[in-house]
């Protein structure tokens, strides 16, 4: 648990992050949303104390941050950052083997452990250890840097705009492996970004900032049918917020208890994919299954809009 | 008719040239100069005068065979090969003209190479030069051809090939005092290279980190770049002089005005500004996302700087090595003028002489040695590159 108390940030007369409360969830990712110079990503690098705070202070799992030398904190805590950041003259193995040398592993485990996040980041060890980060693709160069992240089995991963520098496909790619890492390490991520639709897919608590103050902070759902400021509904859309809504519940849980001779979707799919589906298709309802292929029930198009209105 | 002629190949633009020049060279020019004694205007003389008729002939032929590969063939191999065989010839004619000039145990007589053979040797080498340009080897074959050139060319000299021209005689009489000035010639360029890299380094480091101190360190170093070396060595004297003077512990170290002292100093100040502007100019390359990710993943200052960001930054920083290292061996020739030692001191000596042999003595290993240390710090350079990048 990240518990942030009070955390100010000044630069001369200049307030960039401007007493902040949060607590963070343990295994949980929490995604910070805000425009430009809201002050977002600073307050993400004083969790690492990339940035000193001027007030305030971060416990994290009830230890404060300030009462070790900052760079044996950083080495406890996971970063990755937009551009990835590899270094250019290390291979692929020894950039993921960066921490774990620091806090001075033994080869045998390093090599172990660089081996088994490449296979977890679907990139083959025998292929890609020994390249240089020029040789990959833009996406791979993004997973080595969150698997460099990892490297040391942190407890704790911050990330700043992780996948800005990635085209849409690879973006919900990488999206995608990231709640599957989340679930598999159950590491607490914290995930800065400017991109809404992006919290609201990864975040399972999302702030939203400006001008250094968190205006709130809360679950998805919430911020969408409760906004608890005028800039907050307009951050969250007001236009597409009903499919928003739906987008954030999955057709496994929304199913209901029954057969139907529509067609078949996928328990892990939202609903508004499932909606669009029955739209496109022209069917009434659908049949809701596992992904080895067992039925958990039916989900009708008025089922579905139901769950698109504030309750 | 005319299709049934054979297609001319498209002549070479730099064989054209090199040929011309060499033509021109073989025609008009003298392949040596006869003298009398080392310091009287000399007789020119072509190679047919001097070398027996066949010898003369051969050699000739062999330079036509080079010209017309220089216009007509374009695999590189071929014209580098056929370049390698005409400094071959070229050098033996050289050689045998020394020695049918000269009689049997006079040590008068000088027989000097001539413009022509100066002006050949210039478009063979730029005929090799340009061929192993089109080969583009990599940095390990370039230094395994210097290596070479370097063991033929000191296997002839070993061998006493050249032994009747007028540079070797003057490397005759002067052995002991060459060997030594070639050491100290040496000493002076490598040991003020390693005095700036010390300090230049540090320095280079401190201008990236303090932007405010970049204009003013970087001002101060280009303006004693101006300095002409001459004007330095005269400015450093009084000083140096005073110092020695003053503190006798500098003295016995050998500080004084005059000597290796204020020439170390001077080649040292040069050096500065490469080393320091290539540091900034390389650290400044190094991706601000790796610092940042370096950062964030707990390595501490130190680390960043050698582990991460002087590694990114060494090709940069080599390549300034590298010119601070071609400028001062160039540079340390003038160092004889206050006494400092170093070839230039057979440059001076033949110039107050007007012995131009001697000149020669100095100037040709110096080119020599800037040369050779210029082909492998690019190699160097290039295999930083291409590992860390």
């Amino acid at each position: 648990m990240i518990t942030v108390e009070n955390l100010s940030k000044q630069y001369g007369a200049t307030t960039v992050v401007d007493g902040v409360c949060m607590v963070i969830e343990r295994n949980s990712i929490t995604v910070i949303v805000g425009t430009s110079g809201s002050g977002k990503s600073t307050l993400l690098r004083m969790i690492n104390r990339l940035v000193e705070p001027t007030g305030g202070r971060v416990l994290i799992d009830g230890n404060d941050t300030a009462s070790e030398p900052a760079y044996l904190l950083r080495r406890r805590i996971g970063y990755a950052i937009q551009g990835h950041g590899l270094f250019p003259h290390r291979t692929v193995a020894e950039n993921i083997a960066t921490v774990p040398g620091l806090l001075g592993w033994d080869e045998a485990r390093i090599r172990a452990r660089v081996d088994q996040l490449l296979e977890v980041f679907q990139l083959d060890p025998g292929e890609f250890a020994e390249k240089f980060p020029h040789q990959l693709s833009g996406g791979q160069q993004q997973r080595v840097g969150v698997a460099r992240a990892l490297a040391a089995e942190p407890a704790v991963l911050l990330m700043d705009e992780p996948f800005g520098a990635l085209d849409p496909i690879i973006r919900t790619k990488a999206q995608d492996d990231l709640l599957d890492i989340q679930r598999r390490f159950g590491t607490t991520i914290v995930l800065v970004t400017h991109d809404m639709d992006e919290a609201f897919r990864l975040g399972d608590h999302v702030a939203v900032m400006s001008q250094g103050r968190v205006l709130q902070y809360d679950r998805p759902a919430v911020l969408l049918t409760r906004p608890a400021d005028p800039f907050v509904s307009r951050m969250t859309g007001s236009a597409d917020r009903a499919l928003r809504l739906l987008s954030l519940t999955t057709a496994g849980e929304a199913a209901l208890p029954g057969a139907s001779d529509g067609p078949a979707v996928a328990a892990s799919a939202s609903l508004r994919d499932v909606l669009s589906d029955l739209v496109w298709q022209g069917a009434e309802s659908a049949a809701v299954v596992d992904a080895d292929g067992t039925a958990r029930g039916s989900l009708t198009i008025a089922a579905i809009l139901a769950h698109g209105r504030p309750t | 008719m005319a299709m049934t002629m054979p297609r001319l190949h498209r002549i070479d633009r730099l064989g054209a040239l090199v040929s011309a020049v060499g033509a021109a060279a073989v025609v008009f020019l003298p392949f040596v100069v006869l003298k009398s004694n080392r310091i009287v205007p000399g007789d020119p003389r072509g190679l047919l005068e001097v070398l027996p008729m066949w010898a003369a002939l051969a050699c000739h032929a062999t330079l036509i065979l080079v010209a017309i590969v220089a216009l007509g063939v374009s695999n590189a191999r071929g014209r580098l090969a056929a370049a390698l065989l005409g400094v071959v010839v070229v050098a033996l004619a050289v050689a045998a003209a020394g020695n049918a000039l000269t009689p049997a145990g006079n040590k008068v007589v000088r027989v000097a190479p001539g413009a022509g053979f100066w002006v050949l040797l210039v478009a063979l080498g730029l005929m090799a030069t340009d061929a192993i340009t089109r080969l583009r080897p990599g940095p390990g074959m370039r230094v395994l051809l210097l290596v070479l050139f370097v063991a033929v060319a000191g296997l002839a000299l070993a061998h006493g090939t050249f032994d009747n021209l007028s540079v070797m005689r003057e490397y005759a009489v002067n052995a002991g005092r060459f060997a030594r000035e070639a050491r100290q010639h040496v000493l002076l360029a490598l040991g003020s290279l390693a005095a700036a890299v010390i300090v230049a380094l540090p320095l280079g480091i401190l201008c990236h980190r303090v932007p405010r101190l970049r204009a003013g360190i970087l001002g101060t170093l280009n303006l004693i770049q101006t300095i002409p070396a001459i004007a330095l060595f005269g400015i450093l004297m009084a000083p140096l002089g005073a110092l020695a003077a003053a503190v006798p512990l500098a003295a016995k170290l050998g500080i004084r005005g005059i000597g290796a002292a204020p020439a170390v100093l001077a080649l040292f100040l040069y050096s500065l500004l490469p080393v320091v502007a290539n540091t900034v100019a390389g650290l400044k390359r190094v991706s601000p996302a790796a610092v940042e990710a370096a950062r964030g993943m707990g390595m501490t200052a130190r680390q960043i700087l050698t582990g991460v960001e002087l590694v990114l930054a060494l090709p940069v920083i080599l390549t300034g090595i590298r010119i601070v290292l071609v400028q001062n061996i160039g540079l340390v020739t003038i160092a004889a003028l206050i006494g400092g030692g170093g070839l230039g001191v057979f440059v001076f000596q033949g110039i107050g002489q007007t012995a131009i042999d001697l000149v020669l003595l100095g100037a040709i290993p110096t080119v020599a040695l800037a040369f050779s240390a210029a082909v492998l710090l690019d190699a160097l350079v290039e295999i930083m590159d291409r590992t860390r990048q």
